[in-house]
């Protein structure tokens, strides 16, 4: 069987106790994952700092290089997984074989990481705005006529990493070119990406201890978020809660992203219609940038009414399917009991809207697996407890209110497309504290773009400005 | 003796050893309130119909929540009602602990376990560290009896599991860690301070936490007895590899209710599966189908532990435990059968917390 090793100072490492990973069309097992022990992973973080010179030992300009070789690897390369070699469509399999996503769609994220690291000159003018980024191999310089340095905060950026989509790893690879080491924690049913990712820098000339892969249970999670001073957790809200309060650790949560169409543009909603259906819609539903909510003003019926007609369309189809745009629940009683879920909480002033155009019900089977399919809830009450739901599978609520209240009620978002003519609004959005990424006009909110900060970003996270002055630095 | 006819000699034992038993605890004379209460109810009399250990059968499955609440003093037998008596707990992390009553049981247990313990790695009149739970358990008592017997001193630094697990579920990930210096540096003064210490008794957690600070060979500590539910292959390998190389790391399993099973000696060709063996026949124990107790699993198959613990002082039937393991052949030194990758209950391992510490 495959085999998925730990990476130490990037060595492979077989663990006397690994995980099965399964197929989720047939239970037939797809590769055995290697498990870090917590203590083996707090040994390894102790020695970091060894690591971290040998990677500050490049300049910027050659981790870009390595970066550049790496995206083409990744995409195109054959690159080692334990004993074995993984061609890209082997890795493509796998990846849909154990987190139901459709190969299609695993194959579109693919190229998100290869444009990342292709780009990451731009991805760094992004996050530096436009810094000279010999000033980090310098320490020190000029910008705008005026002395810059900055100050690293770590030697190890540590990461948690989820399973629900492989794009989500385009946000760490940045801290490669930017000399910080990684202790990556992936996702149980998605070691594929990070492990792949490391490969292909190691491939590309990058200094192999940069890489700490940890595939590890709850505690060997919590060592790398207690014991790296820059972290970046994943998870839902149970999860990230308890570790709201450490410094350094920075939380991806749900996104509870959304559309808002307000004034004008809520009387021309038509318009708009194919934005929000790919907001909602786009990569199965199951990332952060996803919209889990359609915010309007007015027209509220009508708007969820013609989504629901549109989002129906999308078919379940087996995931090695070129048209399949849903994943795959784990299990037939999971896709069940999410349904059950949301059933549970219809009335009360929200309606499944989509019920009517798919007569056969919410769950599907095809290809061996099953699925929920795309759900929108018409919420006549802003307050109700599915207006602020998101779940792994395209769902949205629409929801109509007052457009003094909305701002407030719709609650945090991770992206906000704001669709709106009337131009105050706006400008409350533009200054409200409850809206991370920000999408003005008619936009979907799963566009992304890698020259801009995500979520927090990634350089100020990692380097921190400090003073700096004396004789010894030439004007 | 070949290993066929050491198997039978020791189940010979153990059947002789069962009758023994059961005629102590269901005699008026000498058993306790307990069990003659118990064969009160029932429509045969033990001592007649239980000649041996298949027999026990008869007598269904102890439950341990019959050892949950007071009065302690139903579980004293008589014969042994003037000696004095130690109450220990085990569990706690839900609900009323559950209490067993001691007389010399764990004195007992613990000079059958030193007498496998090499006299080079944990030599006689050595002094020990203990850094573990102590409290209202028997561990400590333990400990200090194994060093005592050895003649050595045993020096002790408390962990509060139950605080542990208080930690983990409010998330206090800082707490934690705060806690886990405040008893390793406890634990490092008594190091530095003594220099006889040369055995260290602790936990999988703090070993790595002590091991973090300093190397322990270099602070004389030549033989480590460690147990705890994080305890397994992996460990044992990451133990013996990294941690602490060159000394000699002796995994055990342990409870209040069994007393101290014997690890299988160190042999590269296990891989570092840990197998262990109850300390027949004051214990004893098989691996069974978790739907099906009465069916005995076969040999290298997965199954839950079965507990027997028969002494004087405690008689506890066929007790199904929270653990499972696959089954293990009997071996020279332990003639009967093991169990080897013990780790909690498939079926149970999601919903309980226990000893992360």
């Amino acid at each position: 069987m495959l085999h998925i090793p730990v990476l130490r100072r990037g060595e492979p490492y077989r663990s006397l106790n690994v995980n099965v990973l399964k197929d989720i069309r047939t239970g037939e097992p797809v590769t055995e994952v290697s498990q870090a022990n917590p203590g083996l992973i707090v040994r390894d973080l102790a020695r970091v700092g060894e690591a971290r010179r040998e990677l500050e030992a490049f300049s910027v300009a050659e981790l870009l290089e390595i970066c550049k070789r790496a995206a083409d690897l990744f995409l195109n390369g054959d690159l080692p997984v334990g004993d074995d070699s993984q061609s890209p469509d082997d890795y493509v399999r796998g990846l849909s074989a154990t987190t139901g996503l459709p190969e299609a769609l695993a194959r579109k994220n693919m190229t998100k990481s290869h444009y990342v690291l292709d780009e990451m000159e731009t991805v760094l003018g992004g996050l530096t705005r436009g810094l000279d980024l010999e000033i980090l191999d310098r320490g020190w310089g000029s910008q705008q006529g005026r002395r810059v340095s900055y100050r690293r905060e770590t030697d190890v950026l540590g990461a948690v990493l989820p399973s629900n989509s492989p794009g989500v790893h385009a946000l760490w690879l940045p801290a490669i070119p930017l000399k910080v080491t990684l202790a990556l924690k992936p996702g149980r049913q998605e070691p594929w990406t990070p492990h792949r990712i490391a490969q292909a820098f190691i491939a590309a000339g990058c200094p192999r201890s940069a890489f700490g892969f940890y595939p590890t249970d709850y505690a060997g999670a919590g060592e790398i978020l207690q014991r790296t001073d820059r972290c970046l957790l994943y998870g839902d809200t149970t999860t990230v809660s308890k570790w709201r309060a450490k410094p350094g650790v920075q939380i991806h949560g749900p996104g509870w992203s959304k559309v808002v169409v307000a004034g004008g543009e809520a009387e021309r909603w038509q318009d708009h219609l194919e934005i929000m259906a790919a907001s909602v819609a786009d990569n199965g539903g199951r990332s952060c940038v996803n919209a889990s909510g359609v915010w309007t003003t007015s027209n509220g019926r009508a708007i969820a009414e013609a989504l629901a007609e549109r989002l129906a369309q999308i078919e379940a189809l087996p995931l090695d399917h070129p048209d399949a745009k849903l994943a795959a629940m784990p299990s037939l009683e999971a896709a069940q009991k999410l349904s059950d879920y949301i059933d549970a909480r219809l009335g009360a002033g929200a309606e499944d809207v989509t019920a009517r155009f798919r007569p056969e019900g919410r769950v599907a089977e095809a290809g061996g697996c099953a699925f929920v399919l795309p759900t929108v809830i018409h919420c006549a009450d802003s307050s109700h407890e599915l207006a602020h739901a998101e779940f792994l599978f395209p769902f949205v609520s629409v929801v109509e209110v007052e457009r003094d209240a909305l701002l407030e009620r719709m609650g945090p978002s991770l992206v906000v497309s704001a669709v709106t003519d009337d131009r105050e609004l706006m400008q409350e959005i533009l200054t409200a504290t409850n809206v991370e990424r920000l999408n003005l006009g008619s936009m979907p909110t799963s566009h992304v773009s890698w020259d801009q900060p995500h979520e927090g970003n990634l350089f100020e996270h990692l380097y921190r400005q400090r003073a700096i002055a004396g004789p010894g630095i030439a004007a | 003796m070949g290993l066929d006819e050491k198997v039978q000699a020791a189940r010979e034992r153990l059947d002789a050893h069962v009758r023994e038993m059961v005629e102590w605890h269901f005699n008026p004379e000498s058993g306790c309130k307990f069990w003659l209460d118990h064969a009160a109810k029932l429509d045969f009399d033990p001592r007649e119909k239980i000649h041996g250990y298949d027999d026990l059968r008869i007598l269904g499955h102890f439950e341990d929540e019959w050892l949950r609440g007071g009065p302690v003093r139903r579980w004293v037998p008589k014969a042994l009602a003037d000696q004095p008596l130690y109450v220990f707990e085990t569990g706690g992390s839900t609900g009323l602990p559950k209490s067993r009553v001691n007389i010399r049981d764990f004195q007992t247990d613990y000079e059958l376990f030193s007498d496998t313990l090499s006299d080079e790695t944990f030599p006689r009149g050595a002094d020990w560290l203990m850094l573990g739970p102590t409290g209202p358990r028997r561990l400590r008592l333990a400990i200090e009896h194994l060093a005592q017997h050895r003649g050595g001193i045993a020096f002790h630094v408390d962990l509060d599991p139950r605080w542990v697990n208080r930690m983990i579920k409010a998330g206090n990930h800082q707490g934690l860690q705060d806690y886990k210096d405040h008893v390793t540096d406890q634990g490092l003064k008594i190091l530095r301070g003594h220099d006889n210490v040369q055995c260290l008794f602790t936990t999988p957690k703090l070993l790595e936490a002590l091991c973090e600070k300093v190397s322990l060979s270099k602070l004389g500590i030549k033989g480590i007895f460690c147990g705890g539910t994080e305890m397994n292959a992996q460990f044992n390998r990451f133990a013996r590899e990294e941690l602490v190389p060159g000394v000699d790391f002796i995994p055990t399993y342990g409870n209040t209710l069994m007393g101290l099973a014997c690890c299988k000696p160190y042999d590269p060709a296990d891989n570092y599966a840990i197998t262990y063996y109850a300390p027949a026949p004051r214990a004893i124990f098989e691996i069974v189908d978790p739907d099906d107790p009465e069916r005995l699993v076969d040999y290298d198959e997965v199954g839950r532990v079965m507990l027997t613990t028969l002494t004087k002082e405690f008689f506890m039937p066929r007790f199904l435990e929270r653990d499972e393991g696959v089954r293990a052949r009997p071996i020279e030194p332990y003639p009967w059968d093991g169990v080897t990758n013990l780790g909690l209950l498939t079926q149970l391992s999601d919903s309980v917390v226990v000893g992360v510490y």
